[in-house]
């Protein structure tokens, strides 16, 4: 099987966010570290999974600045055959659609896949959209947000959850499968796949390559301004003994937050 | 007239709370921007709950329930949608961001060429256009996002936006879709997980439990507060990884984000990815021994104790309010 994994490079979910000057975005410089985005790696480890059952390759596929290779790297080492990154001055300012088009460009550029996966959301933008434009775009079927994946001769079995339920699904193959915590435990890249990681194969390629035009990429959203959410009012203390204090909670949410 | 097209979820023949509070802020919006507001509702059961929605403040409901969206599919569903957006050439769209509406706007977006804000807080008129704010980074920061084009679309995280006064006096005016095609992926069985308990996202309380509770075997301790407040349960990254609950209960930055009316962290510390997932909530409660906890930095009551002394406590105290509420 051909197993393509979009993934996206992010700031460590410890990251403490600051905003950049201009007021639209957060400040790079004080990101201190950049991860493969955690819903992403389930992704990663589902598809070597089933190379190891199946037999076949599995491509990463990233779109991002320069600094997005390390996430690239990061899925070689783990045991990704080759990896596609995406890297144009004119995506750095598009919107999600703008980067699904750019995703579905690069990946018809591999010929027949047989499943493309991609985490549920991109941790920081939370958009969790890429997953069903992808599909759209490449006209395949999708089942997203899978905690369980099964594949069979040409099709699929996928659980997912929703509010109060557990679905089961069945899809044709090919199709994008997006993931979710609990599908697996991705495994951490040893050593020897990072320094065999440094040999395999990573093409790099821009919107020109991809037959991607302006109006194609023009963002139709657009971040105008980001804050910091506002300041808590300082925390009220309930005093007492462990009954004392148990009674006044409930008085205070009751009479006071009027919550309860 | 401008248009305001929203979509309406119904799963067992039932309207979802959070289809209702779309319309409702639909409705509030419809009067700056001067349009009417069509709800498109999807599947069995549609034409049954058009009352309901033009209760709410539909002057229109579009109805589809044809063969091909008999069940839940992505593509047959995306396909109503899109067709009612081609159809009505709507400025503003604005679904959901259920498990339902998260899975299908993205694909409608994609067919319409829409610009999509996803799980929107607030929405807001400017100039004639929509202007939303949307959490990034779990809730770390808050950005204000703006268009370019129509439609302007939005998915609207349930639970934030007030419903509005319901007039069930309001007549509906149905009015009927088609769609045709299959679906190549599609649900074969659906089994219930919660066991009676609201889902994390739908919940107006939410009682988390962290590390604090040293063990699997004391988590009941948290689950009959929970009851007593009649409120859906919450855990811990911390907890989720050790295995004690399952990952569907996880709140912070790989797990839920949540915006409940009363949230109450026992037991939990507060890293910094946990508190972005709940510092929306109107109201926090913290319960920690230790006083350095950083959740007592975005929590409006503590109560420094031994979560073993206080919950059980806590779990009397609030069945007897209710029993007086009764």
């Amino acid at each position: 099987m051909k197993v393509v994994v979009c993934v996206e490079q992010v700031p460590d979910t410890e990251t403490r966010v600051r905003i950049a000057a201009g007021g639209a975005s957060i400040s790079e410089p004080d990101v201190q570290s950049w991860i493969v985005s955690p819903y992403d790696e389930f992704a990663i480890e589902e598809a070597l999974r089933i190379k190891e059952a199946k037999g076949g390759e599995v491509v990463i596929v990233t779109v991002g600045p320069e600094r997005a290779q390390a996430a690239l790297r990061t899925g070689l080492a783990m045991g990704a055959d080759s990896a596609i990154h995406v890297k144009d001055a004119a995506l750095d300012a598009t919107d999600t659609l703008g980067t699904a088009r750019a995703l579905a460009a690069a990946i018809r550029t591999l010929g027949p896949v047989d499943l493309v996966l991609c985490g549920q959301q991109g941790v920081g933008g939370d958009h969790s959209q890429i997953p069903g434009m992808l599909a759209e775009l490449l006209d395949l079927p999708q089942v997203t947000v899978a905690v369980k994946i099964g594949i069979g001769d040409g099709q699929a079995t996928v659980e997912r959850e929703i509010e109060g339920a557990r679905e089961t699904w069945t899809t044709s193959l090919p199709a994008v499968i997006s993931t979710q915590k609990g599908l697996n435990e991705p495994r951490y890249a040893a050593l020897k796949g990072i320094m065999a990681a440094k040999k395999k194969p990573l093409s790099v390629l821009d919107a020109a390559a991809l037959g991607l035009d302006a109006a194609a990429l023009s963002p139709r959203l657009r971040v105008t301004q980001l804050e910091l959410p506002p300041a808590r009012p300082p925390v009220r203390m309930i005093e007492g003994d462990p009954a004392g204090q148990a009674k006044e909670l409930v008085r205070v949410l009751h009479e006071e937050a009027k919550v309860i | 007239m401008a248009l305001i097209l929203t979509f309406a979820e119904v799963r067992d023949g039932r309207l979802r709370r959070a289809s209702l509070e779309v319309v409702s802020e639909a409705r509030r919006l419809a009067g700056p921007l001067g349009a009417t507001l069509t709800t498109v509702v999807v599947g069995p059961g549609s034409e049954a709950v058009a009352g309901e929605l033009a209760a709410q403040g539909a002057d229109r409901v579009l109805v589809f329930e044809d063969a091909a969206v008999a069940s839940y599919a992505s593509e047959t569903y995306a396909a109503a949608l899109a067709q009612a957006i081609a159809d009505t050439k709507p400025q503003v769209v604005l679904v959901p961001f259920t498990a339902m509406g998260k899975d299908l706007a993205p694909r409608v977006a994609a067919r319409v060429g829409a610009g999509l804000a996803s799980d929107c807080v607030a929405l807001e008129v400017k100039d004639g256009r929509l202007v939303a704010r949307r959490p990034m980074y779990a809730g770390k920061a808050l950005a204000t996002v703006e268009w370019t084009g129509e439609p302007q679309m939005a998915t609207l995280r349930p639970n934030v936006f007030a419903l509005g006064p319901s007039d069930p006096m309001r007549p509906p005016d149905v009015a009927r879709g088609s769609v045709h095609g299959s679906a190549r992926a599609r649900v074969t069985a659906t089994a219930a997980t919660a066991q009676g308990r609201l889902p994390l996202s739908e919940a107006q309380i939410i009682v988390s439990g962290g590390r604090g509770l040293k063990g699997p075997e004391n988590f009941h301790l948290v689950e009959s507060l929970a009851d007593a407040l009649g409120a859906a349960v919450g855990a811990s990254r911390a907890v989720v990884d050790a295995g004690w609950v399952d990952h569907q209960l996880q709140v912070g930055q790989t797990g839920r984000t949540v915006s409940p009316s009363l949230y109450v962290a026992c037991g939990i510390s507060g890293a910094i990815q946990h508190l972005a997932g709940m510092s929306s909530a109107r109201c926090i409660v913290a319960i920690n021994k230790d006083p350095d906890a950083p959740i007592f930095k975005v929590a409006d009551y503590g109560v420094l104790g031994d979560l073993f002394e206080v919950l059980p406590r806590l779990t009397e105290a609030a069945k007897a309010h209710r029993a007086s509420r009764a």
